[in-house]
């Protein structure tokens, strides 16, 4: 296949849009969708594929949730949209303890395999009720795989890859990145569970996720100039994560700084680092976001905010 | 003399089976922890953590059930032993779930909380008060988009009608036009509260009707009532008409768990309510059509026979290997704990 350039959104519609080819199950439940999204990240399936698996649903996140666990055990393959994941907060109960726990708790009786997208991150000074990063609160949970991908090809292949998997699987894009654009091959596979190696290096490893990876990768190309080498991380699935990757690029570099825009305390990084500083015994160093909600006025968003230039000052502070 | 109701007999003897389980579960439950103001107990209970019973409520979930196909499908409540045995499911691998055996249907995994048996469309008990309801309108748009023939039985208790996924699963139903009937068995108390001072307006059967769902209002004790009316509801939504909703007013005659005793209730209720047994009526209506008492002792007498074999099986099932809490969780990451 030649690749085809098409952004982060086209990448999942068109994802979606070869699953539903495939598999007459495969149904797309949340509000809004009728119009294609608010994202785009629809457009053009409801006329494909009709109301009756394309569905428009009213503002009830909660059932929405439910509703695709009993569309699930029913045998549908639901794909659920959340429109932000400050939204599916309303969906805990749904998510948490039924969806991740049904297989378990009825001891294998059913599968729940549903796709919940809840796209995460700070997004055009939308405040503290649409800005978080909240992938370590489900990676938390027993029963949840946790996706986050970073570039157009990876929301191809790993929003196909979570369709199949037939797990619940909690799928994190980036609302900054709806519109970035590369190259997609249709058919490529991504295993969840597997990182991507960005960059290669040997004095620092870096291990991020989502829209943070763009900033690592423009904070090594500073660190580069200044002649320090960063092998960059890029660990697309939250769980499971991809230890062996990412301790084979410790051990050579002996050096770890984990980057995520989550807020720092209790993140998903403290996870990597206390489990290198574990395994490895090397020195680690996290960078995520203050403890703060995110603010609506520039200054007060800036501050929740992880770009390039914080990543630059944190790694050359820890190599110090 | 009346004409003797032929679906009475099978409708007895399912409410027969549910109060023996019932009546043997409860008893299996007694020692162990201290709980509710009971003293710690050295002999431990044998079914233990929090055991929901339905004693007095076993006519809605008889009546209802009685009107449904094996592959119709069925969602519960925290207190869903009812609903299970009366959607055909197999009375010794359930008490042996109670029992926390390998042999139970969820493997020891759920417990009385979780008790469930896809095979005959049971999906199971819920330890959270209305979650049933939203994945009962899933499962019902499911069978919908499939064009199946067959319904959703959503079970759900009077105090799940003051949470939010109430209004939106009936909306949802409503809206859709799916086949579901919502049975709200309203046992009048909401764990330790009585619901009727913390429900607002009419009560359920109002607020379904305000969502122009179709409405009937019950005695949830009279089996027969209860037969026919969800028997006519089921008509209407197995031919298309969308959603229905049946309203059983019935009565809990245990406290909230087991070993609770209930003593913040009125006796002169409880005493009522104890005369307005649900299995009471039954015979009584049969004895008035000329069955013979011995008929109804020979069906009491089976349901104990039956609960004490189940109880036996379960005694001596084996308990889960401590490895299979890892089976059955995902696949993703299969083997990684930590």
């Amino acid at each position: 296949m030649t690749p085809a350039t098409m952004n982060y959104a086209q990448a999942a519609c068109l994802a979606l849009q070869e699953a539903m080819r495939t598999d007459p199950n495969v149904v797309a439940l949340g509000e809004d969708l009728g119009r294609g999204g608010i994202f785009g990240q629809y457009r053009g399936l409801p006329q494909e594929f009709g109301p009756s698996r394309i569905i428009d649903t009213p503002i009830s996140e909660a059932t929405i949730m439910g509703a695709a666990v009993g569309m699930a055990l029913a045998g549908l393959r639901p794909v659920v949209e959340m429109r932000v994941v400050d939204f599916a907060l309303c969906a805990i109960d749904e998510l948490v303890n039924q969806a991740a726990k049904n297989r378990f708790m009825f001891g294998g009786q059913g599968r729940v395999p549903l796709v919940a997208r809840m796209p995460i991150g700070l997004w055009s000074a939308s405040a503290a009720q649409h800005s978080q990063s909240l992938e370590a609160w489900f990676a938390h949970i027993p029963g949840l795989a946790v996706v986050c991908p970073s570039t157009p090809a990876d929301n191809y292949a790993l929003l196909k890859a979570s369709l199949a998997s037939g797990d619940p699987v909690v799928y994190m894009e980036h609302k900054e990145l709806w519109g970035i654009e590369g190259d997609v091959v249709a058919g490529t596979e991504v295993p969840l569970g597997k990182a991507r190696i960005a960059r290669r290096g040997k004095d620092l490893t870096i291990v991020t996720w989502s829209r943070s990876v763009h900033d690592c990768e423009a904070a090594a190309e500073t660190l580069a100039k200044e002649k320090i080498s960063v092998e960059l991380i890029d660990l697309r699935t939250i769980w499971p994560w991809d230890r062996e990757t990412v301790l084979e690029s410790c051990s050579n570099t002996g050096q770890l700084l984990v980057v995520h825009e989550a807020v720092q305390v209790a993140g998903f990084g403290a996870e990597i680092a206390a489990s290198v500083a574990e395994e490895l015994g090397i020195r680690v160093k996290r960078l995520g976001a203050p403890r703060i909600p995110a603010g609506y006025a520039q200054p007060l968003e800036d501050e929740s905010r992880i770009g390039a230039a914080k990543i630059v000052a944190a790694a050359k502070k820890f190599l110090a | 003399m009346p004409a003797p109701n032929p679906r009475l007999i099978p409708l007895y003897r399912t409410m027969a089976r549910i109060r023996a389980f019932e009546n043997a579960a409860e008893i299996a439950s007694q020692g162990g922890v201290q709980a509710w103001g009971l003293a710690a107990s050295s002999t431990p209970a044998l079914v233990r953590g929090p055991l929901h019973l339905s004693t007095g409520q076993e006519a809605v979930a008889t009546g209802v059930c009685a009107n449904l196909f094996r592959e119709d499908l069925l969602t519960s409540t925290h207190r869903g032993h009812g609903h299970t045995l009366a959607k055909g499911a197999d009375l010794n691998r359930m008490m042996c779930e109670l029992f926390g055996r390998s042999t139970g249907y969820n493997r020891g995994k759920g417990g009385s909380m979780h008790i469930a048996d896809f095979s005959v469309g049971m999906l199971g008990a819920n330890g959270v008060v209305a979650a049933g309801i939203p994945i009962a309108v899933g499962a019902a748009h499911a069978l919908k988009v499939k064009k199946s023939p067959h319904i959703v039985a959503c079970f759900f208790g009077d105090g799940a009608v003051n949470r939010g996924p109430f209004l939106e699963g009936l909306n949802w139903a409503g809206v859709y036009k799916l086949p579901v009937l919502f049975i709200c068995e309203d046992n009048r108390i909401s764990a330790t509260t009585p619901t009727g001072p913390m429900t607002a307006g009419d009560g359920p059967s109002a607020r379904a009707k305000s969502m122009g769902i179709r409405c009937a209002k019950v005695d949830g004790n009279d089996v027969v009532a209860v037969d026919r009316a969800a028997g006519e509801l089921i008509d209407s939504v197995r031919h298309g008409n969308g959603p229905a909703f049946l309203h059983a007013v019935t009565y809990r005659f245990k406290g909230h768990v087991s070993v609770d005793p209930g003593a913040y209730r009125d006796p002169k209720e409880v005493e009522q309510a104890l005369a307005y047994d649900p299995l009471r009526l039954a015979r009584n209506e049969l004895l008035e059509a000329g069955e013979p008492p011995a008929s109804m002792d020979a069906i009491d007498a089976a349901a104990r026979i039956e609960v004490e074999v189940a109880l036996a099986i379960a005694k001596s099932s084996p308990w889960p290997e401590p490895a299979s809490a890892y089976e059955d969780i995902m696949d993703s990451g299969k083997g990684r704990w930590r």
